[in-house]
């Protein structure tokens, strides 16, 4: 007779929890290890190997607990390790290599754990510390990547341990459908893709669809935006928070199963991402009748395969398909028909992170966040010519000077800030007069840019505007499908202007050329792709004409 | 039947029954041999039953898929925004000059192919360059010889 209380025990999410808190908290000492794709690169894997040997060759295993964790944020550092001693202070470490791990562990961590608490870092180790007081640290607040760096993606006892399906759980067990989608309305929380749709409104539009035969849930983690990369370090970070938003999604609209899109060039995160699902499988978290209640759910993982115009969601849903990913008119909106023409709703990875923390804390906690409009946080990777690059996570509303100057640490080199550029090849660029402004949907959109996927790539004094125009059209011209006329034939003419005014060629007719083009193809072209393409290029020209007429040859050259 | 033939016939016997697979499919075949050509699509075609035609506009439509054998050593060299900033392109002028060849091509030794690649997401690192999943972070056009030198090395000693 099998005892289905005790079955039922093996998976109970508290459970494991609690054993698993437990088993955390004979350690002494934790070190974690930043392994997601920036410090790898950077040959944490060795060293996460090295620690491990030493702490196997001092017999420490009982007392120092390894933790392969996703990203830390600081990228340009690493790789980071961070040792967490009882009785200690917390001590980061900047790009350590073997030798100095070798150090760290035989002069600090070992002596440390046999000192009870009582050891001091030797002196020749104090250039590897970080400061955990740096505003990098002390400025952001973190949601979506509350768990990224503290726990190990690949241990789904873990994530529990921090609370995780405690939010899906309450959701199943107290709340209705309707609830849910209630209270993700009430949260004010928009689509961090980008487009900035109410979350809560779509969920309700797709809730309102009635489930004939199936309804879908899609995440959408096509980042493609170049210089981005907040979406992969969710999901190498904490893909499980990922899969719980899902799973509430599913449930607050009724979808029957739920697909994930990834791009290809990601195969970190698809692996953590496949760990997951198959340990949410395993821990009967995925399947039918899920945590004894009437809630059926599976997943399945589709790839990307290296094309920009993918992140449009019918585009999406076309690749999920297996065909070519083209978009198509819009109405009817996936919501009605989607994926296999059956009612589909599409996220953002960052968004569904973002609904277990809501379910569990309350809209108003979420809601306390951000500005009038734009509610909560948001994940930026802030890249360029900055001193701190990485990935951070901020309220909404903090201003541009907060983000760059006192989280990026300025501009390296005695150079001066020129520009903020948002929103990657959709978006536009924001002048270092517009410093004080709040980073939210509604102020970027007012300066011609927008919030896009989380890009914020800051440019110095040294780069030339019009160079960086074509850059960016460069790219959509590439990425363009080519379905449509004023995409595939606009951008190609708008390219060769530029490149005809780049080279000193161009004439004053065709700077008015070139914003003609432009707005036809904001007008006039299929997909966000095409009517997003010519930002970069109209937002330079707003702000820096002068470097356009600098460049003509019927202007007469004035000073910049 | 070569072997080749046969891997794809088991990738595709192993997709057939699920719905939209064939992007899954193509890239288990390149992941397997590193391009997809004529008689891997022909067996997809067959045993999938898709029209060939409409393998071949998958294909070609995304960038990820080769259709020729690239070189041992795929160099990527990443074009995303923090890359170019930093000034990737002088590395790329360097693996150009110093191979003789264009992005999108082979060395004739099939030694090397040089590809452009849209962000690998690490711009902490940049400017960026990925050689067979090797990352080289911080590049300067003067480290260029020194990783050819490494990866002709490593061929050799196979």
């Amino acid at each position: 007779m099998v005892d289905m209380a005790e079955i039922n025990k093996r998976f109970d999410i508290h459970e494991i929890a609690k054993n698993k808190l437990a088993e955390i908290e004979k350690y002494i000492c934790t070190i974690y290890c930043c392994h997601s794709t920036g410090c790898k690169s950077s040959g944490s894997d060795e060293i996460i190997a090295l620690i491990s040997q030493i702490v196997e060759e001092n017999g420490l295993n009982e007392k120092i607990r390894v933790v392969a964790t996703g990203c830390m944020g600081l990228c340009a550092q690493g790789p980071l390790i961070r040792v967490e001693i009882k009785g200690q202070k917390d001590l980061l470490f900047k790009r350590v290599d073997l030798d100095a791990t070798a150090d760290i562990m035989r002069q600090y961590v070992v002596p440390a754990i046999e000192a009870k608490g009582q050891a001091v870092l030797p002196a020749n180790l104090e250039r590897y510390v970080l400061s955990l007081d740096l505003p990098f640290f002390k400025k952001q607040e973190k949601v979506v990547l509350q768990n990224a760096g503290h726990l190990d993606p690949e241990d789904i006892t873990e994530y529990m341990a921090h609370g995780g399906y405690l939010a899906l759980e309450k959701a199943l067990k107290t709340m209705s459908p309707k609830e849910v989608v209630d209270e993700i309305k009430k949260s004010g929380l928009r689509g961090r893709g980008g487009g900035g749709f109410s979350t809560g409104m779509k969920w309700e539009l797709a809730a309102a669809v009635p489930t004939v035969d199936e309804k879908f849930i899609i995440c959408n983690g096509d980042e493609g935006d170049p210089g981005a990369y907040m979406d992969r370090s969710i999901l190498e970070g904490d893909p499980h928070a990922v899969i719980e938003g899902m799973m509430i999604a599913a449930y607050a609209i009724g979808a029957t199963s739920g697909w994930f899109y990834v791009r290809a060039e990601y195969p970190l995160a698809v692996e953590r991402l496949e760990k997951a699902i198959k340990a949410c499988k395993k821990n009967r978290l995925l399947g039918n009748n899920i945590m004894g209640t009437d809630f059926c759910f599976n997943v399945d993982i589709r790839l990307g395969a290296g094309a920009f115009v993918c992140g449009e969601e019918t585009a999406l849903i076309h690749s999920i398909e297996g065909a070519r990913g083209t978009p198509r008119p819009r109405p009817p909106y996936p919501t009605n028909k989607g994926l296999w023409e059956k009612p589909s709703c599409v996220n953002n990875v960052e968004t569904l992170a973002n609904v277990s923390k809501i379910l569990l804390k309350g809209a108003d906690w979420f809601a306390s966040f951000g500005t009038e409009t734009s509610k909560g946080t948001k994940v930026f990777a802030l890249t360029g010519q900055v001193e701190h690059s990485g990935l951070i996570e901020v309220p909404m509303g903090t201003t541009i000077n907060e983000i760059v100057n006192e989280i990026g640490g300025g501009v390296p080199m005695g150079k001066t800030l020129k520009a903020v550029q948002t929103g990657g090849p959709s978006g536009g660029v924001i002048p270092a007069e517009y410093m004080d402004m709040p980073v939210c949907y509604e102020e970027l959109k007012k300066l011609g840019s927008i919030m896009g996927s989380g890009g914020m790539i800051v440019i110095d004094d040294s780069s030339d505007m019009v160079s960086l125009a074509k850059f960016y059209l460069d790219f959509t011209v590439d990425e363009s499908c080519g379905k449509c006329a004023p995409c595939r034939i606009g951008g190609k003419q708008m390219l060769t202007l530029l490149d005809k005014i780049n080279r000193g060629r161009g004439k004053k007719k065709d700077l008015e050329l070139l914003k003609q083009i432009a707005f036809a193809m904001q007008k006039a072209s299929l997909c966000g792709l095409g009517q997003t393409a010519p930002n970069p290029v109209l937002s330079t020209l707003r702000f820096y004409e002068k470097e356009y007429t600098n460049k003509l040859l019927d202007t007469p050259k004035e000073e910049k | 039947m070569s072997e080749e033939t046969s891997q794809a016939c088991q990738v595709a016997d192993k997709w057939r029954k699920k719905r939209g697979s064939l992007i899954m499919a193509l890239h288990e075949i390149q992941g397997i041999k590193g391009y997809v050509e004529f008689k891997d699509a022909m067996d997809l075609s067959e045993r999938m039953n898709i029209p060939l035609a409409r393998i071949y506009e998958v294909l070609t439509f995304y960038n990820f898929f080769k259709l020729v054998a690239p070189g041992k050593a795929v160099i990527s060299v990443c074009t995303g925004t923090a890359c170019y900033l930093k000034g990737n392109d002088k590395v790329l002028d360097k693996f150009k000059s110093e191979l003789k060849i264009k992005e999108g091509e082979s060395t004739a030794d099939g030694l090397f192919h040089l590809q452009c690649v849209r962000c690998v997401g690490c711009c902490g690192l940049a400017p960026v360059c990925v050689v067979n999943g090797k990352t080289y972070g911080r590049m300067t056009p003067e480290q260029v010889p020194a990783i050819l030198d490494e990866w002709r090395e490593a061929f050799k000693e196979n």
